[in-house]
């Protein structure tokens, strides 16, 4: 894979050309800058040549005076050798594109080799590898390629918003938003606090309160300034990735030690107008990364492709188990019609079969009547199949909830209510 | 040298990866995975050998954290030192795999083996020279640019360009002469 450009001139030998219309000693002037004539002969000028000369990036006039140069000094001989010979070690990177799959082969097989005392939870583990993966792409971007535009998308409940920003904006919402988990587990909240709402939430379990992901974003959109187009807008970003890991990391082994049911995975992590349990707050984010790096990768250009299969299975259970939810939202504001009788909590009641395709798929059972409503496929009235990728990018609201590319047979509302509840997941 | 890490961030990677942190361990691939792929790649010339090769490597440091002595130099070069070690060492054992050879033979594969070695510390220097060198050697070597244009590119002097050009290759020459990936720099002129 490496790159060979033409050779450079040929070695130094007897038969060297010598400088060409040249008469009389150039003034020994020490000057290291050769002139356009008549200057060509003076040590220091000829030396300082000698890495361009190895290089082949002289004019011809200044590679015959190397070159008759080197016939009468012999350590400038022996420099140009080893210069010319160093060239020849000169080879492209040929390692740019690491295979993504790569790191979690290498650091399975470390820790059966020697297990980790302080593990990094499995719910986390979809966290760490797509925050690795988007590191990855960054690192070989250009700085232009930072500002390159991006448009962001969801859905509204109704249909599709957009919201302009670029390469390094989404990599500072990514950031502003992180933080609201960061912040609930005891980390800095990379929002100043003067800057939030006089309710943000502070440090520690919270119930639901303070600024949202959008209103955190604009926040830190009009905080960021310069960092808004430029490569800065990377280290922040992972240096709280990697912070939430640690930490995260410490306080699963610490839980678990502990006595009660007051487990890591368990703690809410406030989301300004809604909570999450620690473990879905670290699945959302995964798969947050995921989406906005598809976003970045298709703004510059380069192919991204969807997390590995155990992990896109968390992330579908993840939309999955919010589902019921989202439905009943839907229909308090009025965005779908009641529900055709209430079901009794944990009584059976209709219920949607979601077959998610391909790798990472499975089956889920949506309860269609309310959330505490026990689904099961024996009251089954609806079917929806899709492919977990075009199932992520429903709930990422990329995709018209209509226009998904799903199978499906039964009960025309209660599709299009799952449907509709999957795109109302996404939010900026 | 550009890429190191600061020495405070070696011991504490040091100190958590001897704590068991896998956290610490996935930070340490992120740092050092293209380094370490692309060295073992460099040496053993073979995709599916150099991931073996890579994990290999991260295996040895995750077991063996305390062997890495932060007085020695900084942990980009250990690993680097440590991975172009792992690496020939697994061309050997291709070699004496393929079964018994002549003299002449194994004279013929001791010297690719050093010519991989001699290849893979010249691209650890390259990756740890300072980015105005490195830029320099790029633009002369890959995209063909003269001297004068170099230098026009990089928004300097035309004698700067040729100090740079030259201190690059001087550097880089170092692989040949250094047998460990000790830090390039030591012995070259300012």
């Amino acid at each position: 894979m490496s790159t060979s450009p033409t050779p450079p001139p040929t070695p130094p030998g007897p038969e060297q050309p010598s400088v060409p219309g040249r008469s009389g000693p150039s003034p020994a002037t020490g000057s290291a800058e050769p002139g356009p004539e008549g200057e060509l002969r003076d040590h220091r000028t000829l030396t300082s040549l000698l890495g361009a000369w190895a290089l082949a990036a002289c004019s011809q006039e200044e590679t015959a005076a190397v070159e008759t140069h080197l016939t009468d000094c012999a350590p400038c001989a022996e420099e140009a050798l080893r210069l010319r010979d160093a060239v020849g070690l000169l080879h492209s990177e040929d390692s740019l594109d690491l295979d993504p799959m790569l790191r979690s082969r290498v650091l399975e097989g470390c820790l059966h080799r020697r297990p980790a005392r302080i593990p990094v939870p499995a719910w986390v583990a979809p966290y760490d590898a797509e925050t690795a993966r988007l590191d990855a792409l960054l690192r070989d971007m250009a700085e232009e390629e930072w500002r390159a535009p991006v448009q962001l998308r969801w859905f509204d409940g109704e249909q599709q918003t957009t919201r302009e920003t670029t390469v390094a904006g989404v990599l500072g919402h990514l950031l502003a938003v992180d933080g609201l988990v960061a912040a609930g587990i005891g980390l800095p909240d990379p929002l100043p606090a003067a800057a939030l709402p006089a309710d943000a939430p502070t440090a520690g379990p919270a119930a639901a309160s303070g600024a949202d992901p959008q209103t955190r974003t604009e926040i830190y959109w009009s905080l960021s300034g310069a960092r808004h187009h430029t490569p800065a807008a990377r280290e922040p970003w992972r240096q709280q990735s990697h912070a939430m890991i640690r930490d995260v990391s410490f306080l699963a082994v610490d839980d678990g030690s502990a006595l009660g049911d007051r487990t890591a995975h368990g703690r809410l992590v406030s989301y300004g107008n809604f909570s999450l349990p620690l473990r879905d707050a670290f699945l959302d984010r995964a798969f947050e990364c995921w989406m906005h790096a598809e976003d970045i990768a298709d703004a510059v250009d380069y192919p991204y492709g969807p997390p590995g299969p155990a992990h896109l299975n968390l992330l579908v259970d993840l939309a999955a188990r919010q589902l019921p939810g989202a439905i009943a939202a839907r229909r308090r504001t009025g965005l779908a019609p009641p529900p055709h009788g209430l079901a009794m909590a944990g009584a059976p009641g209709r219920t949607l079969h979601l077959e998610i395709e391909g790798n990472g798929g499975g089956d889920w059972y949506i309860p269609l009547d309310s959330p505490g409503a026990r689904a099961s496929p024996e009251s089954k009235v609806a079917h929806i199949a899709l492919d977990g990728v075009e199932f992520c990018q429903l709930a990422a609201g990329h995709v018209q909830p209509l226009e998904a590319a799903a199978g499906h047979d039964g009960d025309r509302q209660a599709i299009k209510d799952v449907l509709f509840a999957t795109a109302s997941l996404s939010r900026l | 040298m550009a890429n190191d890490t600061p020495p405070r961030w070696d011991r504490k990677m040091q100190q958590r990866l001897a704590r068991g942190e896998a956290a610490a361990l996935g930070e340490l691939y992120d740092r050092f995975a293209s380094l370490v792929h692309g060295l073992a790649h460099r040496v053993l010339d073979d995709e599916e050998a150099a991931d073996s090769a890579t994990r290999e490597v991260f295996a040895h440091i995750w077991e063996n954290p305390h062997t890495f002595d932060p007085r020695e130099g900084p942990m980009r070069s250990w690993i680097a030192d440590l991975t172009q070690r792992m690496a020939t060492g697994r061309l050997r054992q291709l070699q004496r795999s393929a079964g018994p050879c002549s003299p002449e033979q194994a004279e013929r594969f001791e010297e690719q083996v050093r010519t991989a070695a001699t290849a893979a510390r010249a691209d650890y220097i390259v990756t740890s020279m300072p980015s105005s060198l490195r830029a320099a050697l790029e633009l002369a070597y890959f995209e063909r640019r003269d001297y004068r244009q170099t230098a026009r590119t990089l928004g300097v002097t035309e004698d700067e360009a040729r100090r740079r050009l030259r201190l690059g290759l001087q550097l880089l020459s170092s692989a040949v002469t250094q047998p460990a990936m000790a830090p390039p720099g030591s012995g070259q002129r300012p």
